[in-house]
């Protein structure tokens, strides 16, 4: 029997098309590895193994039945921050440990119309809130590289149970980076589509305006695929754009001569780590070998973006957080009246770092403030837009490194959140502009830890941005190394 | 000192729409408690906000009926705070980019047009309520209500009386009953009034600190909320005190305004752009679209009134104040009713009868083409102005056309001149003194002849021959 968990969507949807292996199989062997390995990787807050079996058998039946969709009785791990119907959706947080939706986000009402198989929900930094999952409010996501270390985060479980193979795929959501960072982390890849692209109805909110859900996967087709079915207007999010949404799939294996690479300056910073530099210099060398022209260009308001995006993210949330008041669902802590109430639920019910981003966030919106802090920070990041906009009159994608190091110790940077905070700088940016980004592996550091390639696309052209990735990665064998686990 | 009061009105419209602002959720009154929510106007976690395009509209309507000026992008914004029956936190309104600015309306005040400038109009969503009934440590929150539409109408500070405020209201009123966008309940909540007020002395340019009053849920109520509190004003100033910037409720039992919160107590709404809806962008054409599609106004259908009809000022501003008395009265003029002679029995017989059971024309069980028949037959001299009367209540109370009311109750005029003689004459024969007194010169008698003789016809003699007759006969 083949270890089918190894596999990714593409080839198991074949195998499972041609009929040589069942649904059944697949989950089944997934959860085997499950069980193998997730008490060192700890990747997920909720597993669903028997509704998981009974949605493979639906899957089977229904291949039985001429069904041929492209996520049919596929294992996908899902971030618990989206919505699942009847299933647990705790976002990490006390405050919604026993928080079941009744109603399904539209990403995932999209996979159960391909009849995929959901294995289970997946840790994350609480409310998506941070970058090594060591913010959730249940436990922290061990890299699967080396256990010592974080998988990145926000979306740390999913990227993890995809290097781990205790799923086939899985969704994330980035609002700073929180796809990219932990791919690039885990060694796989992963996706933030452009904003408006995928559907954020059912995603729990973090900050409106640059949460946006992707896919995490083994390697850039399946990354296709999964978009290719979340991707699309919906009529329940009005931010979600209608744009045509095209076969992501078809640009992939198209060569990529001619293409022209910017790579910005400001992205190449001191500090960084040298072997992170180097793996990314040597992936714009293997472009240029391809075909692709680098081209320098500039990104001028860069280096404003960290604080800008803590300045909107955190203001956002103050108010999109302002729900879990022990009203209505969720945890309510007894007070001595309404107000003691409220205050009791919200300080036992959030961790520390939520509890200061909402903190910073209300700050930040008050009378007297907004204009310091809101308004300006709004007018940068037009600023920021308008700098993607000039370098993409220039160049077709733009590469950076993902993150400035690999994969940094368990509790390294919890002491000090502004250097967690750094851990997302190159991923900013690209919420702030609203364009799609994606990472990939490039290469290892000398202590065998991923490292992560970021290409930038223009907006609503995660096209290009695939056949830039699939091409990289048909010419490097880094997504092919597992970890040892 | 003579002093001068300072009004704004903030006045809360909830719109008609049959589903809410934001999902499609019905916003029918009276169900079960929280029988009409969903995930979304609960504020479930992840759920999005999509604006029903109806709303929008009836915005934009609205706007267009008070001059504004309707924007071409607008924005939604959050208004935080924390309370139980608003479940998301924060209620979605507008603020720095309203639909709707710079409009204004008229109205008649002692017989002068006075112009009340619109600040603005924009959208936003109710809140719940809470009930705090029955026994028990707890209080229970009832959402049906979270959710339904409502505009906010923001008047400039152009009001000077608490009668123009009254008046104010009416207009504006009217107008959203025009529209359709609006049932202008006022007991009911559909329509609620918050009062800026502050006084300063008469001449004085700069505003006084104003009080805000809030909980006025008639149009009495505006009156004597807005009277009260300016007196109150004036006493604390007069007293040597300062008025306080503050929130006021209007307690209608004690006939006062109750201090609720202060200045430094107030809110830090914390407002900015709601990020999970869209700007709204509407343009020009729409605008111009919806503009044709307007129904005709209460200020342009009493200019009409006046000239097409000729009716003085004063009918037309009361024939028009309601859409359905105006569309009622045009039915009746249109079925051949004289334009003068329909106004009088609307605004007398008709509107008493109907108020009395608290109808509107909408139910009114006369049709106006039956009142238009009635009038013909006034007219054609078939039943004397007094007969008719008693017809008209026989209608009233039947819905039976005229005619036949006065076939069947022999109320046809007698205007047979030999019938009307043969009256007299008996008359003059049973009154011989009386007639020795009129001929002596007592003319006031006249009206005790015309008695007599009505009397003796159950009120169906033609009362010109009647009068003719006797004069001739007398003399």
């Amino acid at each position: 029997m083949l270890d089918l968990y190894r596999f990714g969507i593409t080839e198991i949807s074949a195998m499972i098309g041609k009929g040589e292996i069942s649904s059944r199989e697949v989950t089944a062997s997934v959860f085997s590895r499950i069980a193998h390995v997730e008490d060192r990787i700890r990747a997920f807050v909720t597993l669903t193994e028997n509704h998981a079996m009974d949605m493979a058998d639906k899957a089977d039946r229904g291949r039985a039945s001429g069904n041929r969709t492209a996520l049919l009785g596929i294992p996908v791990a899902i971030k618990d921050n989206m919505c699942t119907k009847g299933i647990p959706t705790t976002c990490s947080s006390r405050i919604l440990q026993n928080f079941v939706p009744p109603y399904e986000s539209t990403a995932t009402s999209r996979l159960l119309g391909q009849g995929y198989v959901l294995i289970g929900k997946t840790n994350l930094d609480e409310f998506a809130m941070g970058s090594s999952t060591e913010n959730s409010g249940f436990f922290t996501t061990r890299n699967p590289w080396d256990a010592e270390r974080i998988p990145g985060g926000s979306s740390g479980g999913s990227a993890a149970a995809v290097a781990a193979d205790e799923c086939i795929a899985a969704l994330g959501s980035d609002t700073g980076g929180s796809i990219r960072q932990p791919a690039a982390l885990c060694g796989v890849v992963g996706m933030k589509p452009t904003y408006g692209r995928v559907s954020r109805y059912g995603l729990v909110a973090f900050a409106s305006s640059l949460d946006q859900i992707g896919p995490i996967t083994k390697n850039v087709k399946d990354c296709a695929v999964l978009l290719n079915v979340i991707a699309g207007k919906d009529s329940m999010d009005s931010t979600s754009a209608p744009v045509a949404v095209p076969d992501f799939s078809a640009g992939i294996g198209r060569d990529i001569k001619g293409v022209k690479i910017g790579i910005p300056k400001e992205y190449f910073i001191d500090g960084m780590d040298p072997e992170v530099e180097k793996a990314v210099r040597d992936a714009i060398h293997q472009y240029a070998s391809l075909g692709a022209i680098p081209v320098d260009v500039s990104l001028p308001h860069a280096g404003y973006a960290v604080a800008t995006y803590y300045v909107l993210a955190t203001s956002e949330a103050s108010s999109n957080l302002a729900r879990y008041d022990g009203v209505k669902y969720g945890f309510r802590a007894e007070g001595k009246d309404l107000i003691d109430m409220y205050m009791q639920s919200r300080a036992q019910g959030f961790g520390a770092e939520v509890k200061r981003r909402i903190m910073l966030g209300t700050y930040t919106l008050s009378s007297g403030y907004y204009d310091a802090y809101y308004r300006k920070a709004q007018q940068v990041r037009t600023l920021i837009k308008r700098d993607f906009e000039e370098a993409f009159k220039k160049v077709d994608l733009i590469l950076t490194p993902t993150t400035p190091t690999a994969a940094f110790r368990l509790g390294e940077k919890t002491a000090d959140p502004l250097q967690m905070y750094l851990a997302d700088i190159f991923t900013i940016s690209v919420n702030l502009a609203g364009v799609p980004g994606i990472s990939i592996p490039c290469g290892f550091t000398s202590n065998s830890l991923p490292i992560g390639l970021q290409l930038i696309g223009r907006h609503f052209d995660e096209e290009t941005l695939l056949q830039a990735a699939y091409a990289y990665e048909q010419a490097t064998d880094w997504h092919r190394r597992k970890p040892d686990l | 000192m003579t002093w001068e009061a300072v009004i704004g009105l903030e006045v809360h419209a909830q719109m008609l729409t049959v589903t809410k602002i934001f999902c499609g959720c019905s916003t029918r009154f009276g169900s079960e408690p929280n029988a009409q929510t969903c995930q979304i106007c609960i504020g479930m976690p992840g759920v999005l906000p999509v604006l029903n395009r109806r709303a929008l509209e009836f915005a934009v309507r609205t706007g267009l009926a008070t001059n504004c000026t309707i924007a071409e992008y607008s924005r939604f914004a959050r208004k935080n705070y924390f309370y139980p029956d608003l479940p998301k936190g924060y209620q979605i309104s507008q603020y720095e980019h309203p639909i709707c600015e710079h409009g204004h309306l008229e109205i008649v005040i002692d017989g002068t047009v006075k112009r009340i400038g619109i600040t603005r109009i924009h959208m936003e969503e109710d809140a719940g309520k809470n009930v705090h009934e029955g026994a028990g440590a707890f209080s229970y929150v009832d959402l049906n209500r979270t959710g339904v539409p409502l505009m906010e109408i923001v008047s400039e500070p152009d009001i000077r009386s608490p009668k123009e405020a009254a008046e104010y209201m009416r207009k504006l009123r009217s107008i959203v009953r025009y529209l359709g966008v609006c049932d202008g309940n006022l007991e009911q909540g559909s329509l609620r009034c918050d009062a800026n007020v502050s006084v300063r002395p008469a001449g004085q340019k700069e505003f006084g600190t104003r009080a805000e009053i809030k909980n006025i849920n008639s149009f009495r109520y505006v009156e004597k909320a807005i009277e009260y509190e300016i007196k109150r004003q004036i006493r604390v100033i007069e007293d040597g005190g300062n008025v306080v910037q503050e929130t006021r409720l209007w307690n209608a039992d004690k006939g006062i305004t109750e201090s609720m919160r202060s200045k430094e107590e107030a809110h830090d709404y914390r407002y900015f752009p709601d990020p999970d809806l869209v700007p709204i962008m509407v343009d020009r054409k729409q605008i111009e679209d919806m503009r044709t599609s307007l129904p005709e106004l209460p200020d342009a259908k009493r200019h009409r009134f006046v000239t097409d009809f000729g009716l003085p000022e004063y009918d037309a501003y009361l024939l028009t104040a309601e859409r359905s008395t105006a569309e009622w009265f045009e039915a009746a003029v249109a079925a051949g009713a004289p334009a003068k002679a329909a106004s009088n029995w609307i605004m007398g017989d008709l509107m008493k009868l109907l108020n009395e059971e608290n109808r509107s024309f909408d139910d009114c069980p006369i049709k106006p083409q039956q009142l238009a028949g009635m009038l013909q037959l006034i007219d054609k001299g078939t039943i004397s102005g007094k007969i008719a009367k008693s017809v008209f209540d026989e209608m009233y109370r039947t819905g039976r056309d005229a005619d036949i009311i006065v076939k069947e109750q022999g109320l046809v005029q007698i205007s047979d001149s030999t019938a009307i003689e043969k009256v007299v004459e008996e008359i003059l024969a049973k009154n011989p003194k009386e007639v020795e007194r009129f001929k002596a010169g007592d003319e006031k008698l006249l009206g005790f002849f015309v008695g007599q003789a009505m009397k003796a016809t159950k009120g169906k003699a033609n009362p010109q021959m009647l009068n003719d007759l006797l004069k001739k006969m007398l003399s």
